[in-house]
């Protein structure tokens, strides 16, 4: 299966891929309208210290404990893509604990929110990918 | 701190409106123009750092920026341009040399930009490149004066060290040092790709590098920086640089605080110690001394290697020439006044030598006058923009063409001109690590490879055109060119005839 | 080149482009023959010649004066030639001379004088250049032609020579009364120029020493192929293809010791990615001639016939973008532009065939030895 990945080597720190994949996820088609003067939710977090930094979003484990730790059956995964089904999720953080990545967050709307790969918004293919000025962050097969 | 007599010459335009303030403008900055104000939560920025380099611009998700020229101005006046009067503003105050990196931006006249190209209309049949083979395949290196034959009557086909370029396009010389291990990764990886060659330029080659080796021109320099027998033995080709169109008749310098680790090791000199390359080659005062330096590098090579001597186009270069193409060199490279620099004087970048389309004209005319063109290929560089100047170059009487500002543009390179501060934001001309790193390799090798492939196809049309399917037949085929707005003594140097005639 | 006869510019002020017809007939037996079938040939074709030029060279045709020079040369003027023969007297013993027998025809008009010397190298003057006999009577055509005004030598070979004027061919052939001569090769030109002013010496064949060309086409890579060419002290007085291919041909043949074949590989060497499926053996001497002889292959259309001391060469370019037929019929070959050319002088040739772009047709008299002509030749059949 085709997963994102991050070389750090790359990786400038620069942040645009959490808002390219903020933007991708809010549904709206502008922007500047989409990301002006708020507080993104972005899935994919730069990690950083010193001089290194990396990206870091759901690695889409093939032995997934977010779906072993989650209460309400919410967290499924998809011909491997590890989805979230927002309207079950109980808000319980067991997925939080779970996860060795910190790979999942709260949403804005009060529900855990994770990648999806983009499978599930507009883009087609991860926004993150295309929003990367310095092909860091790659999607492909290992 | 005195009074600051120079206004700042950008301006930084950011529509406030679109800015979503996601701060890569700051983090991109290695100039700190951008920060963000907390108090007002939106970004600002001091345009007097601002170099214009594009790399907020490029980066800035919602379009926000833009730069623009301050209108901001001096009096009018037709001699004390405002560039004159800030540069004496400049070295009142610093007392030194002014420093400028890239080709002169001054405006002298462009002689590509003044010859236009033939194409067949009934008389002859242009050829169409998708239907029928378009060959742009060059062989560079001596050619053989006569035909020997051994006792069965064959042609004995031995030749000296030949270089052979699927394009006729190589990168010319640009030092590790001068610009980034990155950048030198992505113009060795292209030219592998592309069936043609890089150049180490003066300051060796590092180790990761010797993997392509075949694809690699390894040039020895005033300063020899780099250079041992694994070295010149490591390339296809050996380039001794006597100058640089940049900056004829001085050497280089190459500041202490560029010379890290890896730097000094491949440099073969002590950690931040500046790297300084002499005027001359103090082994070679006159053309016999080049003579020698040819032949000790054959030797070092045992003769397997061609030796290109690279020379700024300077007013008598068609003589200079004539003597190195005697000298035993194989190739003659010529490099305009036009062509870049990672640092020069500024004022000798602007004023020294001569443009390259006339140098390489009385240099073919010349040679061929003396019955010896065939002893040499030659290369011309400093400032070829495109595929029609090569195109041009070509039938002007070069061999091949050497880019490099071409192919710095490509990996990003927007021309800002501030190569000297070391602070390239595209991780080009630096070798400070958090901005080499933005010039992924990959990505870079990809824009070469992408540009001279584009390049290419453009030639093949041209030639196509011209009803030529081989790169040799247009060599020196000054008849496909004709000047537009020359007058007399520009069109007798090109050799070419008027538009028209 | 000399401003005695025309308004507009001469030939050699500026390049000069033409589409032709072009046919050669040689009897491997040595059997000479008059230039009559040449004629009938080459009328056929008339509509591919405009009136602007015409010519013909025959071998074999002195066999009396066989091992002196036969110039042939254009006069403009009296003092044109008083100058040529006063430098024709300093440099070479004079066997014989005289005007070049034609008969008057009403197509054929503004005719010079037009003489014939049978010639050979002064030995005193020849020692003292260092030269071999044919390089010195090279250097002293190619500086007639470049220096006395008005006198132009258009035939420099040995036991061969060219008629041209300006005229349909067959006209030429007419007033030049080619009847009565026999050769055992012809080879006749119709020229189509697009520009031309109609000057005789730029008429075709061309000619230097031995060697004439025909040629149909246009090249394009004629600059460079110029001036390259011209650092061998040739000097392409004429801007015309078929001059500089006459210089190439010359310095690779006689000068570089090519075969014609090699020569073949270098004026239309195979595209690289043909050479590259060569045999190894065969692939580096096609690489070698390619890269040596860069400057000197020829792009663009063109056909050639080129006739030599006791044989004819036929090429086409390697795309083959003018047409060429050749036909053999027992001990004749035929070459023309025209299939049609050929069927009107032999209507049933055993095999009639379109040479392949690229791939040299090279016929020997049978009485030349096997290599005579340095090295190996093809015989027609073998092809």
């Amino acid at each position: 299966m085709k997963r994102i990945y991050v070389n750090e080597m790359w990786c400038l720190g620069c942040h645009l891929c959490e808002y390219y994949c903020a933007y991708a996820n809010s549904g709206i088609q502008d922007m500047v309208k989409a990301l002006k003067d708020k507080q993104i939710q972005a899935r994919i977090t730069v990690e950083q210290r010193g001089t290194i930094s990396f990206a870091v979003n759901c690695r889409h484990c093939t032995e997934p404990l977010c779906i072993k730790s989650c209460i309400a059956g919410a967290i499924t995964s998809k011909d491997g893509v590890i989805v979230i089904d927002q309207s079950r999720c109980v808000l319980c953080y067991s997925c939080i604990m779970a996860c060795p990545y910190g790979a999942l967050m709260p949403a804005r709307e009060g529900v855990m929110q994770k990648c999806e790969l983009c499978t599930t918004n507009s883009q087609g293919q991860p926004a993150c990918i295309q929003g990367c000025p310095n092909k860091a962050i790659v999607f492909e097969e290992r | 701190m005195g009074i600051n007599y120079l206004y700042p010459p950008f301006e930084i335009i950011r529509n406030q409106d679109r800015c979503i303030a996601c701060r890569v403008c700051e983090r991109q900055c290695a100039n700190l123009v951008h920060h963000y104000d907390e108090d007002k939560k939106r970004m600002t920025a001091d345009e007097s750092l601002c170099v214009n380099c594009h790399r907020c611009v490029s980066l800035c998700p919602t379009r926000a920026l833009k730069i623009v020229k301050t209108d901001h101005t001096f009096k009018e006046n037709a001699n004390w341009k405002t560039e004159v009067i800030e540069d004496i503003y400049r070295q009142a105050q610093s007392g030194g040399v002014l420093l400028a990196s890239m080709g002169t931006p001054k405006e002298y006249p462009v002689y590509w930009d003044k010859m236009l190209i033939n194409a067949s209309q009934v008389t002859n049949p242009s050829i169409d490149p998708l239907r029928e083979p378009m060959e742009t395949r060059t062989y560079l290196g001596k050619k053989s004066a006569k035909i020997t034959r051994d006792g069965e009557g064959r042609i004995i086909t031995s030749t000296t060290g030949q270089l052979k370029l699927d394009i006729p396009i190589m990168f010319s010389a640009m030092s590790y040092g001068s610009i980034s291990y990155n950048a030198h990764k992505s113009l060795a990886m292209a030219a592998s790709e592309l069936g043609t060659f890089y150049n180490t330029g003066e300051g060796g080659l590092h180790k990761d590098f010797y993997q392509y080796g075949k694809n690699t021109i390894v040039q020895v320099a005033s300063g020899r920086f780099g250079v041992h027998p694994e070295y010149l033995n490591a390339g296809a080709a050996i380039e001794i640089k006597m100058g640089q169109g940049a900056k004829p008749g001085i050497g280089g310098h190459l500041p202490g605080s560029k010379i890290g680790e890896d730097i000094s090791a491949t440099r073969m000199i002590p950690l931040h110690a500046d790297a300084i390359s002499p005027a001359p080659h103090h082994d070679i005062y006159s053309i016999e001394d080049l003579r020698q330096l040819v032949y000790a590098l054959k030797e070092a090579t045992r003769y397997t290697k061609p030796v290109i001597v690279k020379v700024a186009a300077v007013h008598n270069i068609s003589a200079i020439a004539s003597g190195i193409a005697r000298s035993g060199a194989d190739i003659i490279a010529i490099d305009g006044f036009r062509g870049g620099t990672g640092a020069a004087p500024a004022r000798i970048r602007d004023n020294v030598g001569i443009p390259i389309e006339l140098a390489l004209a009385s240099v073919d005319q010349r040679l061929r006058q003396e019955g010896i063109r065939g002893n040499v290929s030659l290369v011309v560089g400093g400032s070829i923009r495109s595929s029609s100047d090569v195109i041009k170059a070509i039938a002007l009487g070069a061999d091949a063409v050497y880019i490099a500002t071409s192919a710095l543009v490509a990996l990003g390179c927007h021309l800002c001109r501030t190569c000297h501060s070391g602070k390239c934001n595209w991780g080009i001309a630096t070798q400070n690590p958090e901005l080499v790193k933005r010039l992924n390799p990959e990505v870079g090798s990809q824009h070469l490879v992408n540009l001279l492939t584009a390049w290419n196809h453009e030639i093949k049309e041209m030639m196509g055109g011209m009803g030529i399917n081989s790169i040799e037949a247009l060599k020196g085929n000054r008849l496909m060119l004709r000047g537009i707005a020359l007058h007399e003594t520009e069109l007798k140097i090109l050799g070419i005839a008027h538009a028209g005639q | 080149m000399d401003g005695c006869h025309q308004r507009i510019p001469l030939e050699g002020a500026f390049r000069n482009s033409s589409g032709c017809a072009i046919s050669g007939i040689i009897d491997r037996s040595g059997k000479r023959f008059t230039a009559r079938e040449a004629i009938t040939s080459i009328s056929v074709m008339h509509d591919r010649s405009n009136g602007l030029g015409g010519g013909f060279a025959g071998y074999g045709i002195y066999p009396e004066y066989k091992d002196y020079t036969a110039l042939h040369i254009f006069y403009y003027s009296s003092e044109a030639k008083r100058a040529c023969e006063t430098f024709l007297e300093e440099h070479f013993d004079l066997i014989n001379l005289s005007k070049i027998p034609t008969k008057k025809h009403p197509a054929i008009t503004d005719v010079p004088l037009i003489w014939r010397y049978f010639v050979t190298a002064l030995p005193t003057k020849l020692s003292f250049s260092q030269l071999d006999e044919d390089e010195y009577t090279a250097r002293c055509v190619i500086r007639i032609n470049r220096e006395i005004e008005g006198a132009y030598v258009f035939s420099s070979g040995k036991d061969m020579g060219v008629f041209k004027a300006v005229g349909f061919p067959e006209d030429v052939g007419e007033f030049y009364m080619l009847d009565e001569y026999e050769g055992y090769s012809w080879t006749v030109h119709g020229r189509y120029p697009t520009n031309t002013p109609g000057w005789w010496g730029g008429s075709h064949p061309f000619s230097l020493l031995s060697y004439s060309v025909v040629h149909n086409g246009e090249i394009s890579s004629y600059d460079a192929n110029r001036r390259y060419i011209e650092m061998y002290g040739y000097a392409c007085t004429l801007q015309t293809d078929t001059e500089v291919i006459t210089y190439m041909i010359d310095y690779l043949h006689r000068r570089m010791g090519l075969t014609l074949e090699e020569v073949s590989h270098v004026l239309a060497a195979p595209f690289w990615s043909t050479i590259e499926q060569k045999e190894p053996k065969e692939r580096e001497e096609y690489s070698y001639l390619r890269n040596t002889f860069a400057s000197m292959l020829i792009t663009g259309p063109f056909s050639i016939i080129l006739g030599f001391k006791g044989g004819l060469m036929a090429l086409n370019d390697r795309l083959k973008l003018r047409s060429l037929v050749a036909a053999e019929k027992a001990g004749r070959v035929y070459f023309a532009s025209e299939e049609a050319a050929i069927r009107v002088i032999e209507p049933e040739p055993d095999r009639l065939w379109y040479p392949s772009g690229g791939k040299a047709v090279i016929v020997t008299l049978d009485s030349m030895q096997e290599g005579e002509e340095h090295g190996h030749q093809l015989s027609v059949s073998a092809l």
